[in-house]
């Protein structure tokens, strides 16, 4: 059995795509720019936001690719070098991370010495919360993603050339290590990057809490993207209705895991009920904060779970990808309400502001644009792989 | 005495139907479709492993069951949310860390608790009864042949109580399909 959909995408459709991105993301880069110097505090946060709301996502998908791998799965070849070409694009925001450290100032009080000074729990915090080893860490952990995104999108890619089978082994035994590798340095990134934002607070469950809601993202992007290409008549034979409706069951699990985690970070703090742990929350519930605080269960948890429990559901191709864009909505609100109430400037009350807007689109425009060229130089079902046939002749019993 | 029983007891025999054996899965879903198209109602298949396809091409229509196990979820979450409510907040209130009598959030975990165990309950039960399990008996047991359905053999049986059940032209029926061999269930 062989795909018989087109499986290389088109110059013009490359272009269609191309176009709409590139100009979000030109538009996005000068209003931060004009934002970045009218309001250079409010810039770093909102770049912050969309930074970290775009790379959960790409992480999501580097998950995602390895455990395909790990467990030899055979219902998500035709779906997988998408998921592939998300998670290289890590490299892009390495890059896009140049700003969040020169940032670090403005994001983190904990990298002025004059507070630390004054601060008990900042000096003994200091081994690890210092700018140098901020840099470094960071440095680390793009490595580490680089390293294990390039390694796995070659094998993969060169697969296609060849059809030798080795080199699904070969990602096999990179992703067995990579998921330990994956989740010790993105919960330390998440430490990082956004809980270290209230330097006081701690949380032992908040990076698996920033993963669930990248991973679940990840899984809705997907289910859009292979939707996107549908309609633009690709892969309609070799992704079908089975597949979507795989992709919807780990989108409705994936939800619930979220709900799980959140929920378990809430629920430990609200009982113990120590000041040191309940601050975070206590600045959640304040002014208009509280309503983002009560939409997140209902939003992100309650409505997707009863929207999506049903099969039919979850095999309606209008449905449930704009379930999936409810989904990618909810993540942004997550990870909004993580930092923004933290900015010092921000008051007890929401301001969502155009930078917010100007700098997602500026960094989804610049990672969707080099997502869709790299999705143009090859093919975009793993035409060799082993477990290709297994895949399309897939059925949910 | 014993030998008048037997006698009284083969008289009451009854024709349960007619079992009919196919050599590979191929030919049983082929024969299987044409039952359905000839319209005989109340047929069954019997195979050693789980064949793809099998479940449209006798027609068979989705389980009920997932919508009872969502009843019964909810049965479980207003079960616990009751139980700890009232228990807690109505009936003997107790001051306990300074924490709120009822409060969703201690409440949760309980309630997820109880929504998990009423579901499996109602999945298991639900489809032991949906089943008409567990059932001791049933006439094909009586056949020898029958044995072959959970090794090398796929089968179709067709009931006496079928509208369009013909002793005679049924079993020409089956063997116009292919069959391997026929045999006459009694109950």
């Amino acid at each position: 059995m062989k795909v018989t959909d087109k499986f290389k995408l088109e110059s013009a459709t490359i272009q269609k795509a191309r176009t709409p991105l590139i100009a979000l993301a030109v538009v996005g880069w000068l209003v931060s720019l004009a934002g970045f110097a009218i309001n250079r505090d409010q810039f770093y946060f909102s770049y912050l936001v969309s930074f970290v709301y775009v790379l959960s996502i790409c992480l999501g998908a580097l998950f995602f690719v390895m455990i395909q791998y790990v467990t030899t799965s055979g219902w998500s070849v035709t779906v997988r070098r998408l998921a592939e070409t998300v998670m290289v694009n890590v490299d892009i925001l390495a890059v896009l991370f140049i700003p969040v450290a020169i940032g670090i100032p403005t994001l983190f009080h904990w990298s002025h010495p004059e507070v630390v000074n004054k601060d008990l729990l900042l000096q003994k915090k200091a081994g690890y919360l210092n700018t140098t080893f901020f840099i470094v860490r960071a440095v680390i952990y793009f490595l580490v993603w680089i390293l294990l995104t390039k390694q796995i999108y070659g094998n993969s890619v060169s697969q296609d050339q060849n059809g030798n089978p080795s080199h699904t082994q070969t990602n096999a035994k990179w992703s067995a290590p990579g998921i330990l590798l994956l989740f010790i340095t993105g919960s330390f990134a998440a430490f990082d990057w956004l809980m270290s934002l209230d330097p006081h607070w701690y949380s032992t469950i908040f990076g698996i809490y920033f993963f669930s809601g990248g991973g679940v993202s990840f899984v809705a992007l997907l289910i859009v993207i292979a939707i996107l290409l549908r309609r633009s008549g690709y892969l309609e034979k070799a992704i079908t209705v089975e597949h979507y409706h795989d992709l919807g069951k780990l989108l409705f699990a994936f939800t619930v895991f979220w709900t799980y985690i959140a929920f378990s970070q809430y629920f430990l703090i609200w009982y113990a009920n120590i000041p040191e742990e309940t601050i975070w929350y206590i600045h959640r519930f304040e002014g208009s904060w509280k309503a983002v605080s009560v939409f997140l269960p209902l939003g992100h948890f309650l409505f997707p779970f009863f929207a999506l429990i049903s099969r039919t559901a979850k095999r309606h191709l209008v449905f449930l990808p704009a379930m999936a864009l409810w989904i990618l909505f909810a993540h942004y609100v997550d990870i909004y309400w993580m930092v923004m109430p933290t900015h010092a400037h921000h008051g007890p009350n929401i301001k969502f502001l155009f930078l917010d807007l100007a700098t997602l689109a500026a960094v989804v425009g610049t990672v969707g644009f080099v997502f869709v060229s790299r999705l143009g130089k090859n093919a975009i079902v793993p035409v060799r792989d082993p477990f290709l046939e297994e895949s399309l002749k897939f059925e949910n019993v | 005495m014993g030998e008048k029983t037997t006698v009284a007891k083969k008289e009451e025999k009854e024709l349960y139907g007619v079992l009919a054996h196919f050599d590979t899965p191929e030919a049983l879903l082929k024969a299987v479709r044409k039952v359905r198209e000839n319209g005989y109602t109340r047929f069954d298949t019997h195979t050693p492993f789980p064949i793809h396809g099998l479940d449209p091409a006798m027609g068979m229509s989705r389980s009920k069951l997932p919508y009872l196990v969502f009843c019964g979820g909810l049965g479980g979450v207003a079960t616990a949310l009751l139980l700890q409510w009232w228990t807690g907040a109505v009936d003997y209130p107790l001051f306990i860390g300074g924490k709120p009598f009822f409060a969703i959030e201690f409440a949760t975990p309980v309630t997820f608790e109880l929504m998990v165990l009423f579901s499996a309950f109602t999945t298991v039960f639900g489809m032991l009864i949906l089943n008409g399990l567990p059932c001791l008996y049933h006439p094909l047991f009586t056949v020898k042949s029958f044995e072959r359905a959970s090794d090398d053999s796929f089968c179709i049986s067709i009931e006496a109580k079928d509208d369009r059940f013909d002793k005679k032209r049924t079993v020409e029926f089956l063997q116009s399909l292919g069959s391997s061999g026929i045999e006459l269930v009694e109950d």
